[in-house]
């Protein structure tokens, strides 16, 4: 072989990598990306190493030293109604929120890729089935579905999981169905049933590998959807109960103390707030990072 | 030529769509894409197909393979009928095809040795076999096995990747190749290379192939027979010679005027195809293509038009022109004018 062959051989080794290494390369290069799937882990590791910080104790409280602002010393973030460390109390609420906030997107996309998959993919009068009964789901609005699945269900968490997941998996459904669809369409599903394969191979080999990337950016979407419902079914008190530490329910019974210590009862609504803005900027960078075709 | 000597032979093969509309989805309208196709496939020749589109030329070809399930019609492969003797899935391994859209017929997520591989580990290959196969296939076809293995669709050039669909369509060593429009995306001279690189696999591999294309040229090149369909009817067959040198149905003189010559001396002499593009959706009875022929006459409208046999048993036409009793004026004229 010259040396010429010799390059070029070497430069086809370094142009064929896999694709998920491909979408890996791509997203470490998006500055935006990396800042908030690097936001996220801490906010993760913070929450589950949460016993061994070295915190103050989340539950204890102090009428001495109730709403202390932001800055106090020995409360870098102040403490809440009932003078409990408001810094403890976020890091220990993030075990809760991101728990509720990420378990039924789980839940949802594995039960609504296979709702969508088979929808999409055997067509006829299963895809009617199934996508006329998610439209039922469709006709309310989610957070109301939530509410009023959570309060049939009775408050409490896991009855709010199983809520968001009903809600979640009928938009999932549909993303899945619609790629599938799209997909199962092209002429290398023909080429493979042509070649012989059955059904349950060809969703195997050729469906899912197409269609599982897309309805993953879009469940990553949904998580912050997902942590703003749960926070939401939390202020109603539907979801977790007093005095676990829980974003959406510490904004709750923050609320009553807005005008006196306003900073102080915004931390939560902040902490919601960054999450979902990270999860929301990581799936679009994901989106992006995945079209290859570009 | 009986049943019995063609490798593969196709009998009234019909599909029609429903066409859905209006309230509770009601049919509507009746798409007669393939209507009563016939034609028969002897070993080691090629079959060109030629029509524009929308005629049921990939229908046909789809219908074939199975991955339409067709209304009606026997299809069989050496006497054997498909139901009858013959599994779909024995007939899917014998017969195999090679898409327009080369893009399309790649999985992006697959390698090109895992998606040439996939043919034969579903019928039942070692993934060490599948792959060996694959190899000498890339090779077979003119990639270099040692380049291209690893390599996904968006890394290759157009030609490549056709080249990639025919060594897919090989790995399961086929009878029959049904080349759907096979090169008609491709640049016009690598066209000629995989035009050239079918006819020499066609030659070392001892194929039969069934080519797809509305590139009268190109059909011309590479076929020893013709069939010519208009609105999913077979209108004309015949040797390539009998076609082009002495097409008698109105509509393949039509297509056959407006194939652009190389030759600025030669001009088009026949008048260019008049009327409406044909609409498959409930088609006229009698002879369709009467609301563009310049010849119909009353009698066209009439049913029961067959494909018959002109002078040779093999070029076979449906013209009421070309049938003596058929009451048309030019019947008889046109026959002996050019008979």
């Amino acid at each position: 072989m010259s040396a010429a062959d010799a390059a070029i051989a070497s430069a086809t080794q370094v142009v064929s990598r896999g694709y998920w290494a491909t979408v890996g390369r791509r997203l470490l290069r998006d500055p935006v990306t990396v800042t908030c799937v690097a936001i996220l882990l801490l906010i993760l590791l913070a929450a589950i190493f949460a016993p061994y910080l070295g915190l103050a104790d989340p539950y204890r409280g102090s009428m001495i030293r109730r709403l202390r602002p932001i800055g106090t010393a020995g409360y870098p973030f102040g403490t809440d109604e009932l003078g409990r460390d408001m810094l403890a109390r976020l890091i220990y609420g993030g075990r809760l929120s991101l728990f509720v906030g990420i378990l039924p997107v789980i839940n949802a996309f594995v039960i609504g890729s296979i709702f969508g998959i088979v929808a999409g993919y055997v067509g006829g009068r299963i895809n009617m089935a199934i996508m006329r009964t998610v439209d039922v789901f469709f006709a309310f609005p989610s957070v109301l579905l939530a509410i009023a699945i959570s309060g049939a269900l009775g408050a409490g968490i896991l009855n709010s999981l199983v809520s968001l997941t009903i809600v979640f998996i009928p938009p999932i459904t549909r993303v899945a169905e619609s790629v599938t669809t799209s997909v199962r369409n092209l002429d290398f599903v023909d080429a493979a049933r042509a070649s012989g394969a059955g059904n349950f191979t060809i969703i195997r080999v050729h469906i899912l590998g197409n269609v599982l990337g897309p309805i993953f950016v879009y469940a990553t979407s949904l998580i912050s959807v997902s942590m703003i419902l749960a926070s939401g079914l939390s202020f109603l008190g539907l979801g977790t109960k007093p005095p676990e530490p829980e974003w959406g329910l510490m904004l709750n019974t923050l609320r009553t103390a807005i005008y006196i210590n306003p900073w102080v009862a915004a931390l939560p609504g902040a902490m919601i707030f960054v999450v979902s803005i990270c999860f929301n900027l990581m799936s679009d960078g994901l989106r992006s990072a995945m079209d290859v075709r570009r | 030529m009986s049943a019995a000597e063609a490798l593969l032979s196709v009998d009234g093969l019909t599909k029609h769509f429903p066409v859905r509309g209006g309230l509770l989805n009601r049919q509507v309208a009746t798409v007669h894409a393939v209507d009563d196709v016939s034609f028969a496939l002897r070993k080691g020749e090629t079959l060109g197909i030629v029509g524009e589109s929308g005629c049921g030329k990939s229908t046909t070809a789809r219908l074939v393979m199975r991955l339409i399930e067709p209304d009606g019609g026997r299809i069989a492969l050496n006497g054997a009928a498909v139901g009858e003797g013959l599994g779909v899935r024995d007939l899917r391994r014998r017969v195999q095809m090679v898409f327009q859209d080369s893009y399309a017929s790649l999985n992006p997520r697959l390698t090109v040795e895992d998606t040439i591989a996939f043919g034969p580990r579903v019928q039942g290959a070692s993934a060490e076999a599948a792959r060996e196969k694959a190899r000498n296939l890339l090779a077979k076809v003119g990639l270099d096995p040692a380049l291209f293995v690893r390599r996904y669709p968006h890394e290759l050039s157009g030609g490549q990747r056709q080249r990639v669909n025919i060594a897919r369509a090989l790995a399961l060593d086929p009878e029959i190749l049904i080349l759907d429009e096979a090169v008609s995306a491709l640049d016009k001279s690598i066209e000629a290379q995989v035009l050239n690189l079918l006819l020499d696999l066609k030659a070392q591999l001892g194929l039969t192939y069934i080519f797809i294309s509305h590139d009268l040229n190109v059909v011309q090149y590479i076929s020893d027979r013709v069939m010519v369909m208009y609105l999913g009817q077979v209108v004309e067959i015949g040797s390539v010679e009998a076609i082009y040198g002495a097409a008698r149905h109105p509509y393949t003189r039509a297509l056959l005027s407006a194939m652009p010559s190389m030759d600025p001396d030669r001009r088009t002499k026949e008048a260019p195809l008049a009327g409406d593009p044909p609409n498959p959706i409930d088609p006229p009875p009698g002879c369709r293509f009467r609301p563009r022929c310049a010849f119909a006459e009353d009698v066209c409208a009439g049913t029961g038009l067959k494909l018959a046999a002109l002078g040779s048993a093999d070029h076979r036409v449906a013209c009421h022109m070309s049938q003596a009793t058929s009451g048309h004026s030019r019947a008889t004229k046109e026959i002996s004018g050019h008979g």
